[in-house]
């Protein structure tokens, strides 16, 4: 399975909110298309995100079949404390990815 | 005195794949556009940010493969080394004449010759996620890098090319040309025609959901002019990718892009 | 999805799609069906107009990625908050686009991702406070669809 790609500051002052960007490579296939001989294509997509920071929830995320293919996803936190923020996807047929970024936090 | 010969073959060659008879309704240097410039503002930013730009997703795959090893223990990268600079201004000057082969061949087809005379190992099967993978982290090294059909050994792929994009094909009896040098910049129910530069090839083609080569996309030109799609890697297809690139000569790469 | 953009392209009278490709209906969400997912989600709430900033292009070259921003204007501090937003569709198959839970601790009530969108339709961004309230804001999007498409 293909890395996600994760975009944190590497550094920031307590207190700044700063932009996350996530971007995961993942079919999403809707559940809708039949393939062109007819076959129907069963709905596999990533179901949901979840972002959390040393630990704690921060952000989570619900994604239905009308999130396009290779999900792209920013949000923001505020920089508290340094540490760690993992990234959670999981979806259909039992998809499950991480992701993690460390950030340095400053006064 | 030899030297002087030698030279001058070389510029007449040069001359005259620059001068190659230009067409009726060629497109002027100076008002060529490339895919990227007839995009929405939308597409564009999707393009420019490398964090959004889906195509990273391979190009970060690709830069793994580089320095996978292979069956016999070679990786690219124990021949090549740094993509970063090995690898600079390849794409652009892709397809290219191959000595050994005697005939011109694409990045892909390259690619996968690599694999199975340096490093023993099977070739990557067509517009599979491998062999896209590493033409798009190849293919980024050359961003922002001028297209150069220069070889004069190419020239006869580009005529070849040419005389394919100019001839009329398919049910609805249309050419190439018509479309993308006649009436590039007017509506095609709803999208823009574009003149059909290949500069950010590979591309994250928003319609396919995924990345793919210009071959892939020609196929879907021939589907839509209703015409017999060309086989993967035929001498039609290296023809017309060749005259593409001619034809797109001095404009800058953009890949892997990001295309409606 | 697909099958809708194929008969709107055989509509069209256009050089892709429709002649060849199969063409089959599917159930398709309906501003009917769109309410009916918003109150399955929200509950009977009165959904009031403002704070809530939607931003995806008014015409968009593919709807297979659309670039989609949601801003919802609040301080973000702990008593005073985004608690999620909701997105929600008239025409897709599915009237449910994304859901998303905030707290304080996100800063800012911004974000952004790429949807898919099967046809012209408007799209309904819902964002529930902390304090009970609910906004939203809603637009209306033209979809044009790729000329010369993958075949068979």
């Amino acid at each position: 399975m293909a890395k996600p790609l994760i975009n944190v500051p590497a550094k920031a002052k307590r207190g700044d909110v700063i932009e996350i960007k996530t971007l995961i490579s993942h079919v999403m296939e809707t559940g809708f298309r039949h393939s062109n001989i007819g076959e129907f294509l069963p709905r596999d997509i990533i179901t949901q995100f979840v972002c959390s920071y040393n630990g704690e929830e921060i952000f989570r995320a619900e994604l239905f079949p009308a999130i396009a293919a290779n999900p792209f996803i920013t949000f923001h936190t505020v920089a508290t404390e340094s540490g760690t923020l993992t990234f959670e996807w999981t979806g259909d047929n039992g998809f499950s990815a991480s992701g993690q970024a460390n950030i340095t936090v400053v006064d | 005195m030899p030297g002087i010969v030698f030279q001058f073959r070389c510029v007449l060659g040069l001359l005259l794949i620059g001068t190659t008879l230009a067409a009726a309704g060629e497109i002027p240097m100076s008002e060529r556009r490339s895919g990227y410039d007839t995009m929405s503002a939308d597409t564009k930013a999707m393009q420019d940010d490398d964090t959004a730009n889906p195509a990273s997703l391979w190009v970060l795959e690709g830069e793994t493969l580089w320095s996978s090893k292979a069956a016999n223990g070679k990786s690219c990268a124990d021949c090549h080394g740094d993509a970063a600079q090995s690898m600079k201004g390849v794409a652009a000057r892709y397809p290219a004449f191959d000595a050994k082969l005697n005939k011109p061949i694409d990045l892909d087809q390259r690619i996968n010759l690599c694999r199975a005379e340096h490093q023993n190992a099977t070739p990557f099967a067509p517009e599979s996620r491998d062999l896209l993978a590493l033409s798009a982290f190849v293919a980024r090294q050359s961003r922002g890098l001028p297209i150069v059909q220069a070889d004069p050994k190419m020239q006869s792929a580009i005529e070849a090319g040419r005389a394919l994009f100019e001839q009329r094909v398919g049910q609805l009896n249309l050419s190439c040309a018509q479309c993308h040098d006649d009436n590039w910049g007017k509506q095609l129910a709803g999208s823009m025609i574009p003149q059909a530069h290949p500069t950010g090839y590979p591309i994250y083609r928003l319609e396919w959901q995924s990345l793919g080569s210009l071959q892939r996309r020609l196929r879907n030109c021939l589907f839509g002019q209703r015409a017999e799609l060309y086989a993967r890697d035929a001498p039609e297809m290296i023809a017309l990718e060749a005259f593409l690139m001619w034809r797109a000569r001095g404009m800058p790469m953009d890949a892997p892009g990001v295309r409606p | 999805m697909d099958q809708n953009r194929r008969e709107l392209l055989t509509g069209a009278g256009a050089l892709a799609g429709g002649l060849l490709l199969v063409s089959m209906r599917s159930a398709d969400a309906t501003p009917a069906s769109m309410r009916a997912a918003i109150r399955n989600v929200l509950g009977d709430v009165e959904i009031g107009k403002g704070k809530v900033s939607l931003d995806i292009a008014p015409l968009v070259e593919n709807g297979n990625a659309v670039p989609m921003t949601v801003a919802v204007e609040s301080p973000m501090t702990a008593t005073n908050y985004v608690k999620a937003i909701h997105v929600f569709n008239e025409k897709n198959p599915q009237p449910n686009i994304i859901s998303i839970h905030l707290g304080p601790r996100a800063g800012k009530a911004s974000i952004s991702t790429r949807i898919r969108l099967a046809d012209s339709q408007r799209v309904v961004a819902i964002a529930q406070m902390s304090d009970g309230s609910v906004w939203s804001d809603e637009v209306n999007v033209i979809v044009t669809l790729a000329a010369c498409v993958e075949g068979l």
